[in-house]
């Protein structure tokens, strides 16, 4: 699987050189996204994957204008959208791109039905004749997550955990968006369930033609679900490539790290793994390293000083041109 | 071998019902569980199985609503069941048996230091000074990894990360030398490096402490990591239950099959992941028969009607279904999770998608 055929892929998301700080007082500011440049295509499942404190949420919020980008730019379908945009452009982000948060006792209204909670999106835009469509709707989407029909009347607090965040997605599939930023949208559920999600959320994307954002700490997940992958560290993204490439070839050290802890599910093999950890590479903080395509479609942040380092990884893996 | 080990803890039909309005729900229908002294049992279902209220009855932690209606919980021969001021509790909960919750945030006090929260407890169980209690915690907090302890005693919890939290809830729970640690999740709220740190230090403290560890935790990839033995819950009961090797590699109960196969690590991309169908039983019903049954795509008659006993498979390992019936048909686990072990070997071996230079 090599990206030839990608520069005629549409182009849904770009994120162009995004920075976000946060004032931490005084004249501190803690960037919490440095850099950051990739394109998502148009139907594809695009995996962010990193640890809490990357920037990973934070970068999911700018797409959402819920963050400032403090530098740099964000299109949605060749139209910026990060920055002042008018009222207009603004509501047609908030149709097209919904987001399926990562607390689901908190992203839902405690004291609002799950009826209102999920037609809430449909009110707003009225996407619905009448009475009698809006509750099929949510009828429909209830049982699309899982949840009964009859759930309807109920408060997000007599739910589960894993309920409550089966409601946060049916309000987001609910309003039919283009694009889904999800952020560690299945992190609270059980196994079983979250087989469920992600097989629901690849039936929406195949039906639908769907774009997701996939935002996660867990690769063992992301390899299912993501045809391409980047990998983020400290706000600065270490590696992008095809979901398969990547497992097959991780070069950068902190994917490797992070490969490593994925825990497998065999006591004999879990029991002699070694998690490898990861020391933060100095390239990390340098402005000058970028993100260099080594080999077609798989991109590693890297200074000039750590080119060799790469061509030999490249080697060992058999990659070399 | 196993009959040569201690049972420290030894818990006998153990049934937990809770009002909630004006209904009954039960909870955990009747469960047993021998601890023996020293090993790691890891207690695996999903959310509302019962898991965590289960154990909450070895600690008193049972919410208000709820109360032990049935059975016995011996440890160092007394029944834990029949304690019931914190009074009573004192000199078992947190002393002997203690707890580390999912989510450090909210197991500690926002408002008051790292340092006093830990000598709080040390000061409380053993009746030692000041002084005394602060050198102890400072002493557990390098020893639970915190790098400059003496410095970080007096900072509050939103001053550490969430790996660090964990690091220091770990410390309360062992600052007074507990012979149960139970751990509930402990790493659920953790990313996976840092899960990985966290495990291993239980691990190391459990070595170097001798403690009896009891895992609560719905992910078979950390239970296989720690676990000598697992029980598997479902519906308020253990419905399976033997050494780690025999449920991961030769599962009997169909609801064990089903939470393998559901695994992410075994999906192949571009079909469907394995999911369990229907939802689990509601417990304000009494249940017949097996509760898995309705959601058991190899129901037997009797699977609806009575509820199977446990069947011996080997000395260490049993399981509560009818498959095992001498009379029920001979039925082969799903493909999926048949050869597990080679599965992830080859996963984990040069060419494998889970494959890293050690």
């Amino acid at each position: 699987m090599s990206n030839s055929n990608a520069s005629e892929r549409e182009v849904i998301l770009s994120i162009k050189g995004v920075d976000i700080s946060f004032d931490v007082g005084g004249k501190n500011k803690f960037r919490a996204v440095k850099g950051a440049t990739f394109d998502i295509y148009k139907g594809e499942t695009f995996a962010l994957v990193g640890e809490s404190g990357s920037g990973k949420t934070t970068l999911g919020r700018a797409i959402m204008r819920i963050n400032e980008c403090s530098a740099g730019e964000i299109d949605f379908e060749g139209q910026r959208i990060s920055g002042k945009i008018s009222r207009e452009e603004d509501r047609n982000v908030i149709r097209n791109i919904q987001m399926i948060f990562q607390d689901p006792a908190a992203s839902l209204n405690e004291r609002a039905t799950i009826e209102y909670c999920i037609s809430e999106g449909l009110y707003n835009f009225h996407l619905y004749k009448d009475e009698e469509e809006r509750i099929a709707k949510v009828d429909e989407a209830l049982k699309a997550v899982g949840l009964l029909p009859e759930h309807k009347s109920r408060y997000p607090h007599e739910f589960s955990g894993g309920q409550r965040q089966r409601v946060g997605i049916a309000r987001a599939m609910i309003m039919e968006p283009k694009f889904i930023v999800a952020d560690e949208p299945i992190s609270a559920l059980d196994v079983s369930i979250r087989a469920q999600v992600l097989n629901l959320m690849n039936k929406f994307k195949a039906e639908k033609g769907l774009t997701y954002l996939f935002i996660a700490h867990d690769l063992s997940v992301v390899r299912f679900i993501a045809d391409r992958i980047a990998v983020i560290h400290r706000g600065r993204i270490v590696e992008i490539a095809e979901s398969e490439e990547l497992f097959a070839h991780p070069l950068h050290p902190y994917t490797v790290s992070l490969l490593s802890s994925v825990p497998m599910p065999d006591p004999i093999i879990e029991k002699n793994r070694s998690a490898i950890v990861y020391e933060a590479l100095e390239s990390e903080d340098d402005e000058n390293a970028t993100l260099r395509e080594l080999y077609p479609g798989h991109f590693v942040h890297m200074s000039d000083a750590e080119v060799p380092f790469y061509e030999e990884k490249l080697r060992e893996h058999g990659l070399a041109k | 071998m196993m009959e040569d080990r201690n049972i420290i803890l030894s818990a006998k039909d153990v049934e937990v019902q809770f009002r909630v309005r004006d209904n009954y729900l039960t909870a955990i229908r009747g469960t047993s569980l021998d601890l023996y002294e020293g090993e790691t049992f890891a207690i695996v279902g999903e959310s509302g199985s019962g898991k965590s209220v289960f154990t909450k009855c070895f600690t008193g932690m049972l919410e208000s609503n709820g109360r032990i209606t049935n059975g016995e919980i011996l440890f160092h021969g007394k029944d834990l069941t029949k304690l019931k001021t914190d009074k009573d509790w004192e000199g078992v909960r947190g002393a002997k048996i203690s707890t580390i919750f999912q989510d450090p945030m909210t197991s500690l006090n926002p408002i008051r230091t790292i340092g006093s929260q830990i000598t709080e407890v040390i000061e409380k169980h053993q009746g030692v000074s000041k002084a005394e209690a602060r050198k102890q915690a400072v002493e557990i907090m390098e020893r639970v990894g915190i790098a400059n302890a003496e410095n970080r005693f007096d900072e509050y919890p939103f001053q550490y990360s969430g790996g660090m939290r964990q690091r220091i809830v770990i410390a309360i729970a062992l600052s007074c030398h507990p012979e149960i640690l139970i751990c509930d999740e402990p790493t659920t709220a953790l990313d996976v490096t840092i899960q990985a740190q966290i495990i291993k230090l239980i691990k190391d403290l459990q070595k170097e402490l001798k403690f009896t560890t009891l895992y609560i935790t719905h992910d078979l990839g950390v239970v296989a990591n720690v676990a000598d033995r697992v029980g598997v819950m479902y519906g308020g009961q253990i419905i399976e239950y033997g050494n780690v090797e025999e449920v991961f590699f030769d599962p009997k109960h169909p609801y064990t099959w089903a939470l393998l196969s559901a695994l992410p690590q075994l999906g192949v991309k571009g079909e469907d992941l394995y999911y369990i169908t229907g939802t689990p039983p509601s417990l304000y019903n009494k249940i017949k028969g097996d509760a898995f049954a309705p959601r058991n795509p190899h129901a037997m008659q009797i699977d609806f009607e009575e509820e199977p006993p446990f069947f011996k498979v080997t000395d260490t390992h049993y399981a509560k279904t009818w498959l095992l019936d001498p009379r029920a048909p001979k039925l082969e686990k799903p493909a999926i999770i048949q050869n597990l072990h080679e599965k992830i070997e080859a996963m984990t071996s040069k060419g494998g998608a889970f494959y890293v230079e050690q």
